[in-house]
């Protein structure tokens, strides 16, 4: 893979969604490869090797979701999904079966260009040395010290709540679900407390965000889970 | 001997369903004396008085004080129904208001005259069964009874005073109170206060009550009053030894056989069996065995038999009809199939097939363990049998047997004849074989008598033509006569076995006709499908099996009855209605309404009853036997599961059609989604790459470039509402309720509404005491979204957007408050409707669903919304969401943690 041009395939059926997405992309610097079937998808991504997968979820040979579980299980690839699904249970679907991402058409230009930055950065920070701080407005996570500073003032995290930071900062820019969160950070027996996540999440926003009503780093996706936005 | 000491498993259980049936039900009192004038109304009232000072609601169903003044003072102050007025043959009579009896629902009513008889028309023929109704409702009752009008005492009053009674109560009904009140005045005192004027008596009947009134007729029944008053008193001490368990008491063993004969009187056989039954405290059942002899019995006889067996049935035995050869036979094949160790017989009852031995001899020859009592002759005047319509019964039944022996003796002049050609070529011997043949042939076709005819005619004929000397009825040779002997008992016994065979084969042929019935009706039944067609079925096979109307009310869907399909005179629904509440028979035939002329059965299934079936036979009397009664029961059993089974047919169709239509439904829903957002999609994207395209666009071409974009994210938005309201409308939200935080909800609307509200100074306030409330996010974001994007619509831009989220009375308020125009006056509630906006037709974009979808949602949620106006103007929306009880986090745990955490810092 180049650095400067990393490699993106994009997966879609409707010709004109294809079109848009690719241009954007490639103004941007990608260099993108476009398949219009689950089949051609397969092959694509097997012999490009791409940095950024970005995938419909109705296609006219299969489920996009399949496509993902597939991949999933051989690359660690971003994979964002694009669909026209609108049910909740439809994204966790996606999100569960390895999916980083969901755009919900119709879309933006300047919402998938964020996402697709936001995911292409979290690849090359896994890559390169772990980071040993973190930024997020006036936030500052220092991971090596275990300690959080919220314009230059220490702020008190409880353990959970540390952990919880630790996991959003981990996954910035990805869709958490509830389950993979209660999982991560209570263990695996408690994934019907979601009332507890609430409370420890509206918690940790009431220490780090300046209004906790009107989030603009850790946001709710409703029905589906938590997002860390990283700037 | 611990066995011994053992509480009766059986005497246990009848105590326990005597518990069961007292439980919710009324208390029945019984205030009992021996004649009129000892009382018993006057005991009634005043210990209805005192219950009446102690607070108890007590009300005078019905008192007839018969004028009498000491009496009717002690009705001063007591509430007193009124009467229901009933015209009868042109006269008014004031009778018991059952229904406003059942309506007041008294905590004691006091019902007088327990043993009266209703007026014709009347729910109930007796006002015991108005009584028994009011108790079944659980209201107590005390009432009064003169022993003449105990059923089973009711003939030997009769024979004391020579005075019959014909309002009686059914001995069951009064073993059945739960206390009885004995009233007693000695004779002479009874009679002082006749003389006085102190006991009433109807004018018309003043001579014959004065016979009644002799001292001896009172002293009889005085001593009668008693004894069964005793009797009833050692049940109740019976009963305590069960209840205390001191000793097994009741006799398993010893249970009675009473063999209802065909002859006059009976009934009053059966009243005997009923008394003893009671005395030695033993079941009982009552038996009538129909003989072929019987059989030819006229009509109304035989419908004299089966009201004997009605009667035994309302005593208290378990009746049943058996058709048998031998009446002996019958009885003691019943008698032991029965662990019967007695039997009651009337005099002179003959067991028809050896005349000259009488039943009671046949018993003790066949089974001398059986105990016999013999009932002696009823010696009470016989009620004047109204004239009765069998004379044209019998002389049609004469001449059909005249027409019998008729043809007997033309086959006799026949064989005559043909013998005379043979005479010549055979000898006397083979002519004799010839006589007897015929003889055969005619006990065969013809039955017995004229078998027996035959048999004589042959001899006659066969002495008079052949034997010499012929022409003439004397014998020379001695020998013949044996040939007349054989001859004539050949005749006779032939004819009397090919009788009885023909009597079984009947009987077996009646058998196999009723089984197949019953089978073919299972099986016609249960091919139905549909319910109409089940009854359609029913009433066919019950139609044909009891050449009957038949007529099926069926429950529709409400659990009301329908009417049948075809109405039909006498028909009525509200006896359908009782008969379907009470589960029990009503109308003809029966102790409820028996002025019908239907017979309305609940067709009672496994989990409820399914209807009723309304039955007229053609002849009432089929209604009195109790096989065809029985029979009848299990045709409407058999309904009843039918129907049963159509309906969680019709409930498993109706099941899966909904299933099958809902994903129908959603898939469709899915795919118009995926087919309306895909266009709109490309259609953002394309304007938007178009204003980010190089060269750059001239800024009017961008602006177009941008409100392309606008107006198709907006159109996104409509689709959404749309679909959303064709889910709602189809009635498929299905809720994912959650305990959900308030803030994040709000958080998460107004990040999804941040381009409808555009630059408005938005100020949010949650109560500290809102935080975790049940609810479905996505919808309720949905709620917020809608109400966030009409501030966005109808308010100028400037002005300032207040979300408001508190907690009172169980209920999580959330508002959002706006400083614009306001709801017009008197749209606050046309808002919410579907279709319907602000201004009728305005530059603002919409189609009016946003807030129907709102209500909609909300109220699913179990919640209320509405719209006020926002001082000086503006408009608030909130809506109410259950606040239940949170789930308690508790935070402690890890509080403490934190110290640690702290420490471990700190050691850094």
């Amino acid at each position: 893979m180049s650095m400067n041009n990393p490699i993106v395939l994009v997966l879609e059926d409707e010709a004109e969604i294809r079109q848009f997405v690719c241009k954007s992309l490639s103004a941007e610097g990608w260099q993108v490869f476009e398949a219009a079937t689950l089949k051609q998808g397969r092959i694509e991504v097997g012999t490009r090797r791409p940095d950024l997968v970005i995938a419909d979820l109705g296609l006219p040979d299969g489920d996009g979701v399949d496509f993902v579980r597939e991949l999933r299980a051989w690359s660690g690839v971003p994979i964002i999904v694009l669909s026209a699904r609108t049910h909740e249970s439809e994204k966790v679907a996606a999100l569960d079966a390895g999916a980083d991402d969901y755009i919900t058409k119709p879309f933006g230009v300047a919402e998938l260009l964020a996402r697709t930055r936001a995911n292409l950065r979290r690849i090359r920070a896994g890559r390169s040395t772990p980071e040993l701080s973190f930024r997020f407005g006036d936030v500052e996570v220092d991971l090596a010290a275990r300690c959080v500073r919220k314009a230059g003032a220490e702020v008190h995290l409880t353990p959970i709540e540390y952990r919880l930071l630790a996991l959003l900062v981990a996954n910035a820019g990805r869709v958490l679900t509830h389950p993979h969160m209660l999982r991560e950070v209570w263990g695996p027996g408690h994934s019907q407390s979601t009332p507890y996540l609430r409370v420890y999440m509206g918690n940790l926003r009431q220490k780090l965000e300046a209004d906790s009503a009107q989030p603009k780093y850790i946001l709710t996706e409703t029905g589906v889970g938590y997002r860390l936005l990283a700037d | 001997m611990t066995d011994d000491q053992r509480p009766d498993p059986d005497a246990l259980l009848a105590q326990i369903h005597a518990e069961e049936r007292r439980d919710g039900r009324g208390r029945l009192r019984i205030y009992f004396g021996s004649s009129a004038g000892v009382g018993k109304t006057y005991a009634m009232l005043v210990a209805a008085r005192k219950l009446l000072a102690e607070g108890v609601d007590v009300v005078a169903g019905v008192i007839e004080t018969h004028g009498r003044s000491e009496t009717s003072a002690l009705l001063d102050g007591l509430p007193v129904l009124p009467a229901r007025q009933v015209e009868y043959r042109g006269r008014r009579l004031g009778e018991f208001d059952l229904d406003a009896a059942l309506a007041r629902r008294a905590g004691l009513m006091l019902v007088d005259e327990l043993a009266h008889a209703n007026v014709a028309g009347s729910r109930h023929p007796k006002r015991w069964q108005d009584v028994e109704e009011l108790l079944a409702a659980g209201i107590d009752v005390y009432s009064t009874l003169n022993v003449q009008h105990l059923e089973s005492l009711n003939d030997v009053v009769g024979g004391i005073t020579g005075i019959v009674v014909h309002e009686t109560l059914p001995d069951t009904f009064f073993d059945r109170a739960d206390e009885i009140v004995m009233v007693d005045t000695p004779a002479d005192e009874l009679i002082e206060r006749l003389h006085a004027g102190k006991v009433y008596l109807p004018a018309q009947a003043e001579r014959a009550a004065k016979n009644f009134f002799r001292k001896g007729n009172l002293m009889a029944l005085r001593e009668l009053a008693l004894r069964r008053t005793a009797d009833r008193i050692e049940d109740d001490v019976q009963a305590y030894r069960t209840d205390r368990s001191i000793a097994k008491v009741w006799k398993t063993e010893g249970a009675l056989l009473c063999c209802i004969g065909p002859q006059e009187g009976s009934e009053h056989v059966v009243r005997s069996a009923a008394r003893l039954a009671q005395q030695l405290a033993v079941t009982w059942h009552a038996v009538y065995v129909e003989t072929p002899a019987l059989q030819r019995l006229p009509a109304a006889r035989r419908e004299g038999i089966l009201q004997a067996v009605k009667l035994a049935q309302d005593l208290g035995a378990s009746a049943a009809v058996l058709s048998g050869q031998d009446v002996a036979q019958a009885l003691v094949a019943h008698a032991r199939g029965n662990n019967l160790a007695r039997l009651v017989i009337g005099q002179g009852g003959r067991s028809a097939w050896l005349p000259r031995r009488s039943l009671g001899q046949a018993l003790s020859r066949m089974a001398p363990d059986i105990d016999r009592f013999e009932v002696g002759q009823d010696h009470r005047p016989q009620t004047a049998a109204s004239p009765r319509p069998e004379v044209d019964e019998a002389a049609a039944g004469a001449a059909l047997q005249a027409r019998r022996y008729g043809l007997a003796a033309a086959v006799c002049g026949v064989t005559t004849l043909l013998t005379h050609l043979m005479v010549p070529y055979f000898d006397l011997a083979n002519i004799v074989m010839v006589f007897l043949l015929s003889v055969v042939c005619v006990a065969v076709w013809l039955g017995r008598g004229p078998a027996v005819l035959a048999a004589f005619v042959s001899v006659a004929a066969f002495d008079f033509f052949f034997v010499a000397p012929r022409m003439s009825f004397a014998v020379s040779d001695v020998q013949y006569l044996l040939t007349f002997a054989i001859m004539l008992t050949v005749g006779l016994v032939t004819g009397q076995l090919t009788a009885g065979l023909r009597f079984q084969a009947r009987v077996a042929t009646h058998r196999e006709a009723r089984s197949r019935a019953l089978f073919e009706a299972a099986r016609d039944l249960s091919n139905t499908l549909t319910q109409e067609h089940a009854i359609e079925v029913a009433q066919a096979v019950i139609a044909r099996e009891f050449r009957a109307q038949v007529a099926v009310y069926a429950l529709d869907l409400d659990d009301r009855l329908q009417p049948p399909r075809e109405a039909a005179a006498g028909l009525d629904l509200g006896t359908a209605q009782w008969s379907l509440d009470h589960g029990q028979a009503a109308g003809l035939g029966t102790d409820t309404l028996a002025g019908s002329a239907w017979l309305y059965l609940p067709l009672k299934a496994t989990m409820r009853s399914r209807g009723v079936l309304a039955v007229q036979p053609g002849e009432p009397r089929f209604l009195l036997v109790p096989e065809q009664r029985q029979q009848l029961e299990t045709f409407a059993a058999l309904t009843a599961m039918a129907l049963e089974r159509v309906h969680y047919i019709e409930v498993a169709q109706g099941a899966t059609v909904q299933i099958e239509s809902e994903r129908l439904r959603n898939s469709l829903l899915a795919a118009l989604s995926h087919d309306l957002r895909t266009p709109l999609a490309a259609l953002v994207g394309s304007a938007e790459m178009l204003s980010t395209s190089q060269p750059p666009l001239a800024p009017a071409q961008l602006e177009l470039a941008h409100g392309l974009s606008e107006k198709a994210l907006r159109m996104a938005d409509m689709v959404t509402n749309l679909l959303d309201m064709a889910r709602i409308q189809s009635g498929e939200i299905r809720l994912r309720i959650e305990w959900q935080s308030v803030e994040e909800i709000i958080g998460g609307s107004v990040k999804a509404a941040h381009g409808s509200l555009g630059q408005r100074p938005l100020a949010i306030r949650i109560d500290p005491d809102v935080s975790l409330v049940e609810c479905d996010a996505v919808l309720i974001e949905r709620v917020m979204v809608n109400l966030l994007e009409n501030v966005g619509k109808y308010t100028p831009a400037d002005t300032c957007v207040e979300i408001l989220a508190t907690q009172r009375e169980g209920q999580v308020e959330i508002s959002v408050r706006d400083h614009g125009p306001g709801v017009p006056k008197g749209q606050e509630d046309a808002i919410f409707e579907k279709f319907t906006r602000g201004q009728a037709e305005s530059a603002t974009p919409g189609v009016g669903l946003g807030l129907a979808i709102c209500r909609a949602i909300v109220e699913a949620h179990k919640g209320r919304i509405r719209v006020q106006p926002t001082p000086p103007h503006g408009a608030t929306f909130s809506f109410t969401l259950p606040a239940g009880t949170p789930p308690v986090v508790d935070l402690a745990e890890d509080a403490q943690g934190s110290h640690a955490a702290t420490g471990l810092q700190e050691e850094r």
